[in-house]
């Protein structure tokens, strides 16, 4: 259930959504979660756990990765995001998620998109990571099917790629 | 890649691509024109009778839609076995969380508030909330004696073994309640109109399993009930049973409101109000020979089943059934018992009852060992069931298996030996513990007994006038790779490459009853209708001379295209039929329990530290024998999975009571292992073949979940030296049975200011 919002009347809020300005007339306590799933239509970003812990919903924030469950939309005003929808012209995206699919890194899927951007924003930081720094650059995405093995194998592949390719 | 090799490839996910890009449609991404949102309003209070209900001050009550038990066109139950479960509690209610109210407005962020606003008064009952509370019977909670269900298995002369026996050894063991803790909490949209009945769309396993309780519930005819799958964020047994309940209370809601309601819970809601593993208690007594051969026992299995019967005879069962593990016992008599609390109802999990009473017996061969004198590997391999023996159902092992090479191969891996002389000798000196645990155990594919008998599954395959061909199937794809595994398997039996293969979303009004999609029967059960149907799509265009042996995909389009111009639709169906060598006694409980077993030996190695209390586990080896495996990397998946699942449930998930209700319902108070937290899963498997399933594949999904936690806690004993029996085991479990008396004095001291 949501927290109830109505305390406080809609605002206007404008910020840049995978590119794109975009006005939304929202609660300024509501989450930029809701915001993106459910008034523009970015389903991407899933909510696992609504309190920061698992990283379904994870976006950038103005490159930061952060879980989208916990900026309240107000916050989010003038900044630029990006979901995983607006991510698939990056130069990390394809190899990574041909390494997800060969790795077996997605199984249900739903943490995928948060374990992605959590694997882009990991890579564009250090390209070529060790397999520590692998597991700490994904601790803040929960996966309950994988056993995160996989996972792993995926990202090292993606940043072996990088080298070849 | 050729497409004789389908099977046995790793091929990628047939829904991969919509996985990885954030296109795949869960159910809270889906929206329905005027679609509002449903809430429920849950019991606070363990047992007691409904007095009162009062719709407080402040809220717009006209706004809402609100529905009760008095709603309910049909029989207000969630049929599934006992149908004793309301949908919505009446006059009484018999646990913590349990729905009374529903309702529904078009603005999801004003339902808290109202339900917050509605003021229940009850008069309380005592509540019973552990199993030994139940078994005293001074509150009768459930039925004549608080008992849903018990087993008794007699194999042999149990009574008459004690006086030959060297040693008698006795062991109590617990393993506590565990959530399943899929990432995508539980979901539906439903629609109704009085025309067309009702719609599901929802997160689920069990399509057909929803399909009949909303039948009951609605008093509607099969056709009047539709219920879809969507794509569904992991599920581990956590939404076999408990879709019906969300289902038939969103679709209550759309009928009285005439608009589609979506009820998604968050994870606070999904984490106090649904099922988790029923909590175990075992007692092992067994008698033993001098050279450490087990000569008999007695096995007493007791399971908290919560307040209402749901599925805990089937987890009783299954837990029954893998008590013995994979030993062979020449005389045994095991008792088990399902009982009531007021606590929800616990309910399936991956293992089914299987991970608790594999749990008592491999701890208690270790203890075994110790009392005999010999090595927790010796004591296994004196006992392991060989080709020929019999389980404790009597079932006649006729599998080609070599568990003693299981478990070579398993010490060779984890270097054990080496090991273990290396950690004793370092422990002397070392504040840091470690030690080396193994466990064996085995696993049984598809349904119990006469179980897939009763399922009577049924399958089709359909090729299409462009020449593609679709799976028709019940099961549904969670993760666990049911659509890719029976998509290759489509493949391969009409000789057509992988991708001309795919799958129909689960819809009841276009999927066969395949059963549910539990009890890893998916590769071996389903999986071989799968084959026989594409079969028979093969055999009418050559019988009909459509097409001719060798064909290519483009002469197989063709054949398609011309067949379903004349005959029209190109479907064939396939009906489960029982092995005739597969014999159950339901009532003596014995025979031939499950079709296939899956074998298996892991090790665990970790490290015990004596200054934080904490347990790390350092090397996991996970072994075994799972018949053909159909897809490499799924398969691995599965295992590493499982077994991060189960290291979770040896030492980290502590569901915590008060009153009969989970006081620590978030992520960041129950704690399941991140990605900092895992050793190096290391998966092997080892093919000996089985004639029941598709291609010999057996069942995979639930194995690895029944021998991490005892593995972990041997090793935690080797490092420690201290017998610990109960799980979660946490470090507050640890600090309490090793902590050195100075520390006591520590405190003590702390405690009275004078350090």
């Amino acid at each position: 259930m949501n927290p109830p919002l109505d305390k406080s009347a809609k605002c206007d809020v404008s910020f840049a959504v995978n590119g794109e300005a975009k006005k939304v007339l929202a609660y300024p306590m509501e989450r930029l979660l809701d915001v993106l799933r459910n008034d523009l239509g970015l389903t991407g970003a899933k909510e696992g756990c609504g309190e920061g812990e698992c990283g379904s919903c994870c976006v950038l924030l103005d490159g930061m990765l952060v879980n989208s469950c916990l900026i309240p939309v107000a916050q989010a005003k003038g900044t630029s995001i990006v979901t995983i929808e607006g991510m698939s012209a990056h130069a990390l995206m394809k190899p990574l998620q041909e390494a997800f699919l060969e790795c077996g890194g997605a199984q249900c899927g739903i943490c995928t998109p948060g374990m992605i951007l959590a694997a882009v924003h990991l890579l564009e930081k250090k390209p070529q990571p060790a397999l520590a720094d692998i597991r700490e650059g994904l601790a803040g995405n929960l996966c309950r099917c994988t056993g995160y093995m996989q996972i792993f194998e995926a990202v090292a592949k993606a940043a072996q790629q990088r080298v070849v390719g | 890649m050729s497409v004789n090799h389908i099977v046995g490839a790793s091929v990628p996910r047939k829904e991969g691509w919509d996985k990885v890009t954030g296109a795949a449609r869960y159910v809270d991404d889906m929206v329905l024109p005027g679609m509002i949102y449903g809430a429920t309003v849950r019991s606070t209070i363990p047992r007691g009778k409904i007095k009162k209900i009062t719709f407080g001050p402040g809220v717009p009550w006209n706004e809402y839609v609100v529905v009760s038990a008095k709603d309910i066109p049909g029989k207000n139950c969630i049929a599934l076995i006992l149908d004793d479960q309301p949908c919505l509690a009446s006059d009484s209610v018999n646990h913590p969380e349990e729905p009374i109210l529903l309702l529904a407005h078009a603005d999801r962020h004003k339902l808290r508030k109202a339900v917050d606003a509605i003021a229940i008064e009850y008069e309380s009952l005592p509540p019973v909330h552990t199993i030994e509370e139940s078994e005293r019977k001074s509150n009768i909670i459930w039925g004549a004696d608080n008992t849903f269900k018990n087993f008794l298995v007699e194999k042999g002369d149990v009574d008459g073994v004690w006086k030959d026996a060297a040693h008698i050894v006795e062991g109590e063991y617990f393993t506590g309640a565990q959530e399943q803790l899929y990432i995508e909490n539980n979901g539906v949209i439903a629609a109704y109109d009085a025309g067309h009945g009702v719609t599901v769309w929802g997160s689920l396993q069990c399509p057909y399993y929803v399909h009949k309780a909303l039948m009951a519930l609605f008093a509607l005819t099969e056709e009047k009930v539709r219920v879809v799958q969507m794509e569904t964020g992991g599920a581990f047994g956590g939404k076999e049973e408990y879709p019906s309940m969300i289902a038939g209370h969103a679709a209550l809601l759309a009928m009285k409101s005439g608009r589609p309601v979506k009820i998604i819970y968050d994870r606070m809601e999904d984490m106090v109000a649904t099922t988790k593993r029923h909590p175990s208690r075992t007692r092992h007594r067994t008698a033993v020979s001098k050279d450490g051969k087990i000569l008999g026992g007695e096995i007493e299995f007791t399971i908290d089943g919560g307040a209402y019967a749901t599925l805990s005879s089937v987890v009783l069962s299954r837990g029954t059934i893998h008590a013995g593990g994979p030993y062979h016992w020449p005389n045994v008599r095991i008792r088990t018992k399902a009982v009531a609390t007021n606590t929800p109802p616990h309910g399936a999990f991956r293992g089914f009852g299987a991970p608790q009473s594999l749990f008592a017996m491999e701890r208690h061969m270790d203890r075994i060992a110790q009392v005999v004198g010999i090595s927790p590997v010796e004591i296994r391999r004196r006992n392991f069931l060989k080709p020929g023996q019999t389980t404790t159902t009597e079932q006649t092992i006729r599998e080609n298996i070599d568990l003693d090479r299981l478990l070579n191969r398993a010490l060779e891996l984890s270097d054990y030996a080496a090991k273990k002389k290396r950690f004793a000798e370092e422990n002397k000196t070392s504040t840091r513990k470690k030690g080396i645990g193994l466990a064996a155990f085995l696993h049984g594919a598809g349904f119990t007994g006469s179980g897939e008998r009763y399922l009577n599954s049924l399958v089709g395959v359909e090729a299409t006038a462009d020449g593609s061909v679709r799976v028709l199937v019940s099961s549904a794809e969670f993760g666990q790779g049911t659509n890719t595994v029976l998509c290759q398997i489509a493949a391969e039996a009409l000789g057509l490459p992988y991708e001309s293969v795919a799958i129909a979303q689960p819809d009841t009004t276009v999927v066969p009853n395949s059963g549910p999609t539990v009890a890893s029967r998916t590769a071996m059960i389903v999986g071989k209708l799968v084959q026989s149907a594409a079969q028979g799509i093969k055999q009418t265009l050559t019988k009909t001379k459509l097409l001719s042996d060798g064909y290519t995909p483009q002469q197989f389009r063709d054949a398609c295209k011309q067949s379903i111009a004349t005959h029209g639709a190109l479907k064939s169906l396939a009906r489960y039929e029982a092995p005739a060598d597969v014999f159950w006694d339901d009532e003596k409980y014995r025979g031939e329990a499950y079709a296939a077993f899956a074998w298996a030996v892991y090790v665990a190695e970790v490290t015990v530290d004596l200054t934080t209390y904490s347990v790390t586990v350092d090397d996991f080896v996970a072994l075994q024998e799972v018949g053909k495996v159909m897809n490499p990397v799924l398969a691995a998946g599965q295992i590493t999975g499982g077994v991060a699942q189960a290291i979770g449930f040896a030492l980290y998930e502590k569901v915590i009571w008060q009153n009969g209700r989970m006081l620590n319902n978030q992520m960041t108070n129950y704690i399941m292992p991140t990605s900092v937290d895992l050793p190096p899963i290391r998966v092997v498997f080892e093919e000996l073949g089985n004639v029941h399933g598709a291609h010999g594949a057996k069942g995979i999904g639930e194995l690895p979940m029944d021998g991490p936690a005892p593995a972990i806690v041997n090793a935690v004993e080797d490092a420690t030296g201290v017998r610990f029996c109960s799980i979660p085991l946490l470090p507050e479990d640890l600090l309490d049975a090793l902590k050195p008396e100075s520390l006591e004095q520590d405190v003590s001291s702390l405690a009275r200011g004078s350090a």
